[in-house]
């Protein structure tokens, strides 16, 4: 329609350039612009609602939290009591539990992610190189309820037969570590929690490693063989080292993942509130105790897991953000 | 010239264990995932029978039953986050093409998204509670829509974002040239130049809410009924399959497992579909 107007108009100028003419072209100029604005400002409105959201998430969470903070103060980030009768709160048995499955995770996944990423980049045949990365990244999309069934039914008894009772004959006498080893060997457990939440971090990890090894420029790599380099010299000398900050950004982004997981570790922590003293002891994270007891919840207790989920979604936003930044960088280096 | 033999075999030892790890490590992966596929069907296959379609949720410790009410109550959950969060997150996405490289704010939300993208589910579904189950007094498939969105949007916005991000300048200075407004070059050129890829987005944001169940726990709770009321508490498959896999009684077990393979079943093939999706739009 504007298109037509705008052609027609400008045969007759061409003809005669008259008032009325360059009038017709200003009144369609003027709609479009007009048109524009709106465009612009609806497209832009729609955009802004996620940051309307962000903050939405902030105040709603905190407004409700406040009865607890303004009870416990700063004190409740390191109380350790959790006593829903008598209406004694501490927020240090979920952050333990959700810092050391998170961080036993991270201790299994980065290796292993760092070897699939290898794999993919340097070692696997070309024709291979895309179904083996669809089926990690296929691995990545698994619902994490899965894992959690998963880990009860499958992963707990097999981990009691075959993990936990062997480590606990060999290591739980031992001075120093052997404490670590010690409890029910049930299968349920801070341990068995952080393994499960490895197998579903894995993918995640793996899958930034391999786009930021990607990203090496083939030069550098080139010039390492041209010297003589092995394989593994390339990928530990000059990738690793070049991908540097990018490597950290995806296992913050696999840290962030795991802090806020709620089903796979629901499902295989054991969910008791108590601090827990072994790798193999029940514990809970902030999120478990959300799933669990969010139901039930009245009052103090409502509003302290309230103040959880704050804490959690404050922790999480601080740790996605850190890894997006260093993505963001490493990214920007490629383009120099 | 003499070569320091054992230097070198020491170096391509230590090459040859590093590339053996990294292949172990890719053996790892696979074989989780190809395990985690089997006990889903080994436990699953079993439960898919006629029933699971057209029959309810039993009762604790009853026989039989199916999953009728908490299929449909999935569907109708994901359909209307569906509804809703595609024309926001597309226009929210050409918006960050379009403006994206002109403003802060633009900069600010792209990255507020990337990190919404991996934000703890569980948190989205307080928030919602808070918002729109609390003030209404009940839970309501809504407010499950409500939560599902909030992972939804940011997912199709920033697949649209990247996909348009493809589409060469030349069509859009074409247009320009041509004397086409803005909002119809964003729209009738590059959006339809993008279509596929923007659909990838789609199916990846449907794959990712319909496995999602830490949101749904506070907002669409579940209902052990047949219901299509949106406005009550609505049956969906996640929920009934957390429910279910943590009671004791074998049935619900049973029943759980079936879930599982269904939505696992249903989120790998819109993967797959996705992926067929980019890669006709990459070779055309």
């Amino acid at each position: 329609m504007s298109l037509g107007s705008v052609m027609s108009s400008q045969k007759l100028l061409r003809e005669e350039p008259s008032q009325a003419v360059s009038a017709d072209m200003v009144a369609v100029a003027k709609k479009q612009r007009l048109q524009d604005f709106f465009f612009h400002r609806v497209t832009q409105a729609f955009s802004l609602l996620v940051l309307a959201a962000l903050l939405g998430i902030i105040f709603s969470l905190f407004v409700n939290a406040w009865p607890t903070f303004q009870k416990f103060g700063f004190h409740f980030l390191w109380r350790v009591e959790w006593d829903i009768v008598n209406e004694e709160f501490g927020a240090a048995i979920a952050i333990v539990g959700t810092m050391a499955s998170a961080g036993i995770a991270l201790l299994l996944a980065v290796p292993l992610a760092f070897g699939v990423a290898v794999f993919l980049t340097e070692t696997c045949p070309v024709w291979l190189r895309r179904p083996l990365g669809t089926s990690i990244e296929l691995l990545a999309a698994v619902p994490s309820i899965i894992y959690g069934m998963f880990g009860l039914f499958v992963f707990a008894p097999l981990f009691a037969d075959y993990l936990q009772v062997p480590l606990q004959k060999i290591l739980g006498g031992m001075p120093l570590v052997g404490f670590l080893f010690g409890g029910a060997t049930n299968g349920m457990g801070i341990l068995a929690a952080g393994i499960v939440l490895a197998f579903m971090v894995l993918p995640f990890v793996a899958a930034v490693m391999r786009d930021v090894f990607e990203i090496t420029p083939p030069i550098l790599r080139e010039s390492a063989y041209g010297l003589g380099c092995t394989t593994w010299e390339v990928v530990r000398k000059v990738v690793l080292p070049y991908t540097q900050k990018g490597v950290i950004g995806g296992i913050m982004l696999g840290l962030g993942r795991a802090l806020g997981e709620t089903m796979a570790v629901t499902f295989v922590i054991g969910n008791a509130n108590r601090m827990p003293t072994s790798l193999f002891s029940p514990g809970t994270s902030i999120a478990s105790v959300l799933a669990n007891e969010f139901g039930e919840a009245e009052d103090l207790h409502f509003s302290t897991l309230f103040a959880l989920g704050f804490l959690l979604f404050v922790i999480t936003f601080v740790v996605l953000a850190m890894a997006k930044m260093m993505i963001m960088r490493a990214e920007k280096a490629k383009g120099n | 010239m003499e070569m320091n033999n054992q230097l070198y075999t020491k170096r391509r030892i230590v090459s040859s264990l590093g590339l053996a790890f990294s292949m172990a490590a890719m053996a790892v992966g696979l074989a989780v995932l190809l395990w985690i596929l089997y006990v889903l069907f080994a436990n699953g296959l079993s439960a898919l029978d006629g029933n699971l379609l057209t029959s309810d949720t039993p009762a604790p410790g009853t026989d039989g039953g199916g999953l009728r009410n908490a299929i449909v109550g999935s569907l109708m959950i994901v359909g209307l986050t569906v509804l809703v969060s595609t024309p926001v997150g597309i226009l929210a996405g050409v918006y960050l093409t379009e403006y994206g490289d002109e403003s802060k704010t633009a900069e600010l939300t792209r990255f507020v998204t990337d990190i919404m993208l991996s934000a703890p589910s569980i948190v989205l579904g307080l928030f919602v509670y808070a918002i729109a189950v609390a003030t209404v007094g009940n839970f309501s498939g809504y407010a499950g829509s409500l939560a599902l969105s909030l992972i939804a949007v940011p997912v199709i916005m920033r697949t649209t974002e990247n996909m348009l991000r493809l589409v060469p300048g030349s069509l859009r200075e074409a247009a320009f040239a041509l004397g086409a407004p803005r909002w119809k070059v964003s729209t009738f050129i590059t959006l339809r130049a993008a279509k596929s890829g923007v659909m990838t987005g789609l199916l990846l944001a449907v794959a990712r809410i319909s496995g999602e169940t830490a949101p749904l726990l506070f907002t669409a709770l579940n209902n052990q009924f047949f219901s299509t009321n949106m406005g009550a508490p609505m049956a969906n498959l996640p929920v009934v399959i957390f429910q279910f896999a943590m009671s004791p009684y074998d049935n619900w077990v049973r029943l759980a497992w079936a879930g599982a393979l269904l939505i696992t079943l249903t989120v790998l093939v819109l993967n797959v579909l996705a992926r067929v999706f980019f890669r006709d739009k990459v070779s055309s």
